[in-house]
């Protein structure tokens, strides 16, 4: 099993070096981890509790929530709803692939795209602020489309 | 520094008027200057007992030739002029700043001549400068000043400007600073501080410490306040330093993030954007009455605003159409209309000082463009192309933008880096600016001794 892997792996690898000349390079990024441009791995993605993911991506420009999104809300509003007395921060974020004031007001909106998400699962919006970080805070800081989907996000952090 | 501007601006007075108001030589700025002027600045000549003063006061061998380097290189970076190198300079700097023999200057092709002396008079630094037109053989500008020693670099700076001025018909941009944000640490925490510096990267000193976030700080038209953004405790909002004083206040008393900050021509004001829920607009804040109003009312992104240099205008980004695009609405809020139609989306438009032209950063097909239209949104014109740069301030005579680039780091996220670069209106003379650290979101002050 574990031989097989590394066999497949490294017949990948090799298949990839054939493939691209400039193998060392380049970072294909991996299938499974973007969906269109919205990031869906989780890599970066820690827990406010165990199953509830603390962060939701985003396509380029947009604040729309994807169904992924919803669900990680979903998730987010049951976990506050259950400890009641938990407040928390949203942290709105963009790529760095943009102006900086304009991303700063690019954060907010995502912020409260997932804040408005999470009032009309009954959080209180005295328990949710909400802080736009722009492009100032990635967490890759790789500059490639993965790396981009990753710091697209919107993360619900514990104030207290 | 109040009182020292003050004094410094009594004191510079004009001894001689050139005779004539025209000059043999001129240089045409319009367009980029393939063949600069050769011009030879000889270092100012200085007497041994004032040398020896400013030595002990400023710890300079020979503030003369430290003056003629400051004007030298200030001339060279503006890819107008070419200093010709001393080696091959015949005559000595107190006999030509009497009367240059201009045969010699003549010969190793010099046009013009910028000739001076300094002395050490009542503990001051006094100096005048002579420019000469090597080929018609006349003065056509002598000019003397006195002021405290520790101004030697601004004296420098002035004669620079006076020199710009007289060969190119245009104000210089010499005597002037840079506020910008100084960056340190790895992408995902970068420590920012507010920095300040003179225009050739002089005299660079931090204005904050790096314990919170600070972006996008901008002079006032009298370059001695700045509005920037401030995170302290986590709180974006808009604030105000006086450089003078180091004191600071927040700007208005907003439920929300406040952000894009900038000063209306007549420094009364400041715009900005407040951010609430999912909405940013543009408002102004009377710095006297503390008068907040309303200028953009829409459900989009409105912000990185500027005004026009009469204040009857105000240009800003929006992405209203769907992306961000630049619009012009009366200062009041009304008439707004779209001007960027190009392909891409348009953002940080700038208001020239002169205010025929707006500069912009582009974005289309991956890369970024820092360019120039007219206020109309007529005659595009990218300037230059890279991985990515934005945010373009113009000099005090418009005829420069500096603005900052970051570099594409690698798969594993390393050679990350930012830094200040200047490009001329024309699309030539791209430069480097060096600072200490990395360097962001620059803004250029106005001409200090106006």
């Amino acid at each position: 099993m574990k031989l097989n892997k590394i066999l497949k792996n490294s017949l990948l690898v090799v298949l990839a070096c054939l493939a691209l000349t400039a193998c060392a390079t380049k970072k294909v990024s991996q299938p499974g981890q973007m969906q269109g441009d919205v990031y869906t791995g989780t890599d970066t993605v820690e827990y406010l509790a165990s199953g509830v993911p603390d962060r939701v991506f985003f396509a380029t420009n947009e604040s729309v929530l994807t169904t992924a999104s919803r669900e990680t809300l979903r998730k987010q509003a049951a976990w506050l709803r259950k400890n009641s007395d938990i407040t928390v921060v949203l942290e709105g974020h963009a790529d760095e692939r943009g102006t900086r004031e304009y991303n700063l007001a690019l954060g907010e909106r995502r912020a409260n795209a997932a804040k408005d998400y999470l009032m009309t699962y009954g959080i209180s919006s005295d328990r949710i602020s909400v802080l736009s970080y722009g492009k100032e805070r990635p967490v890759d800081s790789g500059s490639n489309p993965l790396a981009w989907s990753k710091n697209r996000r919107a993360v619900t952090v514990k104030a207290n | 520094m109040g009182n020292m501007k003050k004094f410094f601006i009594l004191s510079l007075l004009i001894f001689i008027i050139p005779l004539k108001s025209f000059s043999l030589i001129e240089v045409d700025i319009t367009r980029g200057n393939l063949n600069p002027l050769p011009l030879a600045v000889s270092p100012l000549s200085i007497d041994d007992n004032s040398r020896k003063n400013f030595k002990r006061i400023l710890d300079k061998e020979n503030i003369g030739i430290a003056i003629s380097l400051i004007v030298e290189n200030n001339l060279k970076t503006t890819g107008l002029f070419n200093p010709l190198n001393k080696d091959a300079f015949l005559q000595a700097p107190d006999i030509a700043n009497l009367k240059p023999r201009f045969e010699d200057w003549n010969l190793i092709k010099a046009q013009a001549l910028i000739t001076g002396k300094v002395d050490y008079v009542d503990e001051k630094l006094r100096v005048e400068f002579r420019l000469w037109d090597v080929l018609a053989a006349k003065e056509m500008m002598a000019l003397a000043f006195t002021t405290v020693p520790n101004n030697w670099r601004r004296v420098g700076h002035i004669i620079s400007d006076k020199v710009y001025e007289r060969l190119t018909g245009e104000k210089g941009y010499f005597d002037t600073r840079i506020i910008y944000v100084a960056e340190e640490g790895p992408k995902t925490k970068r420590i920012k501080k507010l920095a300040i510096m003179d225009q050739d990267g002089a005299n660079n000193k931090f204005l904050t410490l790096g314990n919170e976030l600070v972006l996008t700080p901008r002079f006032n038209p009298t370059s001695q306040m700045v509005t920037y953004l401030s995170y302290f405790r986590n709180l974006p909002r808009v604030y105000l330093l006086d450089i003078e004083t180091g004191m600071q206040e927040v700007v208005g008393d907003f439920p929300g993030m406040t952000f894009a900050p900038r000063f209306s021509p007549d420094g009364k004001k400041i715009i900005m954007s407040f951010a609430k829920d999912g909405n940013s607009d543009i408002y102004t804040m009377d710095l006297e009455n503390r008068i907040v109003e309303k200028i953009t009312n829409h459900p989009s992104i409105d912000t990185s605003p500027s005004y026009s240099p009469d204040g009857k205008f105000i240009c800003f980004n929006s992405d209203r159409s769907g992306y961000q695009q630049i619009y012009v609405m009366n200062s009041d809020g009304s008439k707004v209309k779209r001007i960027s139609f190009g392909n891409g989306i348009y953002g940080t438009p700038v208001w020239s000082p002169r205010g025929d032209l707006i500069a912009f950063t582009k974005l289309h097909k991956g890369k970024f463009y820092i360019g120039v239209m007219r206020t109309d949104g007529s005659g595009e014109r990218l300037l230059t192309e890279n991985f990515y740069q934005e945010a373009p301030s113009w000099s005090p005579n418009g005829r420069v933008l500096i603005f900052y680039r970051e570099t594409k780091t690698d798969a594993d996220g390393k050679g990350f880096s930012a830094k200040l670069w200047s490009i001329d209106l024309t699309g030539y003379n791209e430069r480097k600016i060096k600072t200490p650290t990395d360097g962001s979101d620059p803004s250029w002050s106005s001409l200090l001794s106006n």
